[in-house]
């Protein structure tokens, strides 16, 4: 096992830390690096030009997050409620999509959006003559390929607490005069939590570092953190600034890391405490 | 489940339908327009295989997947041989503390172009020249991992005491390994391999962090990336289909593998 352990820490460990000190030096006047210590790229990434694009690659990772979860969600329900044999065929082919490169499934949209693309070509059909709307380059369409590319692992993650559920639970609900959308809402809803959260926080980590998906779908034009770090390593040739930024990206991801692991401690406690007073 | 009525089970199907729909549609034209003889999504013109024919033909193309062949099998083979000795290491000891854990999962948790930057500012620190090998060596980073984790699951079930019964017949420490414990973890071991492998041949980010600057070490999806950026060809919609079907086979396969592990 050593040599394993070496090539992780001397290619991973070593260099995350390198990233992590490189964020704390200026940029040198040609580029490069200038060792002298400063907290200024930090300060830079509260900056209000790149807060903004902060905030900006938040709200795309999360409403792609949203509509993640509400389709993987209902199809994982419709899943967990078709005959026990089909269960695991459908979820085969719900994942298999996933297993193809990245760029493929995203070049995929581009394929679909574009102004010539099938969507344009259905509108005609159904007898629209005007401009081809432009759905390319927009921020439905980055969307639109966040949702699709992560959407497979929101149905494995729902899918999981669904299937194990006891359908007796939610007869006793109805038995006790609860409607169907109350029996959800109280009974089914808060005991699959852990598995809606777990999606989550996978579709919205992974989003909002993604680069490519914003420079393939957007056309460029919507900046994310990740554009803005690839952008300072590759182009502006700042690599203390960029590191900052890979630092402060972390932190997010962290951030919601821990927001899961609480949501989840406090949907079991409560599991638990529901089964204990049904057994007592 | 509890009785449902027709109508909600209508919805449910619907559901499905709908989702099968939105995962499949994009991927089927795709494919669809690969054999199109005009290659444009406009009009069908006619089933043709011209566009695998002229990617045969396009020397860029082959250079890509002639190197991104070459990335996969050597960061495939080390990561397969290291990863599963630390697989073994790990799970023989069973006390290892959870800084080692972390060491071993972070590769798969690490955003992409952390990592990626990351190699990138260390390679360039070290004055190294980049390209396949600098490739190589960050692929096998989270290679090993995955290899890791994938073994190490089929090891939880693992009987250590037939490795002490081995020994006291008087094998060696290696004959044990390859006679016994190999044979008994051989379907993971592959099944590690075979995700490693696709997840290799898929990897962009990285990759294109440290590549280094030139062609000469562009992999296939620096190359698809590239002529997506570049605009729509037919040929894209051609190795797409490839790529796509290449991936999809060998993940079954690994997949099948490791559920005949869980089987037994």
């Amino acid at each position: 096992m050593a040599p394993a352990l070496v090539w992780l820490t001397a290619l991973m460990v070593v260099p995350c830390v390198l990233v992590l000190a490189l964020a704390f030096f200026r940029r040198g006047i040609y580029g490069g690096i200038d060792y002298t210590f400063t907290l200024e790229n930090f300060g830079l990434v509260f900056d209000p030009l790149y807060a903004g694009i902060f905030l900006n690659s938040a709200r795309i990772a999360g409403t792609a997050t949203l509509i993640a979860v509400v389709i993987g969600y209902a199809a994982a329900y419709a899943i967990s409620a078709a005959p026990r044999r089909w269960q695991p065929v459908f979820l085969f082919f719900a994942v298999l999509p996933f297993w193809s490169n990245y760029l493929i499934r995203t070049y995929a949209w581009i394929v679909l959006l574009n102004r010539e693309g099938l969507i344009t070509q259905l509108l005609r059909w159904f007898g629209y003559t005007g401009e081809p709307p432009s759905m390319l380059y927009t921020e439905g369409a980055v969307i639109a390929g966040l949702v699709y590319n992560y959407l497979p692992f929101v149905i494995l993650a729902c899918y999981a607490p669904l299937s194990r559920l006891n359908p007796e639970l939610a007869e006793a609900s109805r038995d006790l005069g609860a409607s169907a959308a109350t029996t959800f809402r109280r009974v089914i809803l808060p005991l699959t939590v852990p598995g809606i959260a777990a999606g989550a926080v996978f579709v919205f980590v992974l989003s909002i570092g993604n680069f490519v998906t914003p420079a393939l779908l957007g056309g460029g034009r919507f900046q994310m953190i990740g554009n803005l770090v690839y952008d300072q390593f590759l182009t502006a040739n700042d690599w203390p600034f960029g590191a900052a930024l890979a630092m402060a990206l972390i932190a997010i991801m962290l951030l919601v890391l821990m927001a899961q692991a609480l949501a989840a401690d406090r949907a079991t406690g409560r599991t638990a405490e529901a089964r204990g007073q049904a057994d007592g | 489940m509890a009785e449902r009525s027709p109508a909600t089970r209508r919805t449910l199907w619907l559901v499905l339908g709908l989702v099968f729909a939105f995962l499949y549609i994009p991927i089927a034209v795709l494919v669809a327009l690969s054999f199109n003889e005009g290659g444009l999504p406009t009009a069908w013109s006619g089933f043709s295989l011209k566009w695998y024919v002229s990617l045969a033909h396009n020397s860029a193309i082959l250079s890509a997947a002639l190197n991104t062949l070459i990335v996969a099998v050597v960061s495939t083979a080390i990561a397969t041989l290291l990863g599963t000795l630390l697989a073994i290491g790990v799970e023989m000891r069973r006390q290892y503390g959870r800084g080692l854990e972390a060491l071993i999962f972070a590769p798969m948790i690490i955003p992409d172009i952390v990592l990626a930057i990351a190699l990138l500012s260390f390679f360039s620190m070290l004055n190294l020249t980049m390209g396949l090998h600098t490739i190589i060596l960050a692929h096998v980073v989270f290679n090993l991992a995955f290899v890791c984790s994938v073994v190490r699951a089929r090891l939880k079930s693992f009987d250590w005491s037939i490795v002490e019964a081995s020994a006291d017949l008087g094998a060696s420490a290696l004959t044990t390994f390859r006679r016994v414990t190999l044979p008994v973890i051989a379907p993971a071991v592959i099944a590690g391999a075979l995700l490693a492998f696709t997840l290799s041949v898929d990897e962009f980010i990285i990759a294109f962090f440290t590549a280094g600057a030139g062609r000469a070490s562009t992999t296939l999806p620096m190359q698809i990336y590239a002529m997506i950026r570049f605009g729509i060809t037919p040929e894209i919609n051609a190795l797409a289909t490839i790529v796509m079907a290449v991936s999809i086979a060998a993940l079954t396969l690994s997949q099948r593998l490791n559920r005949g592990m869980i089987g037994q």
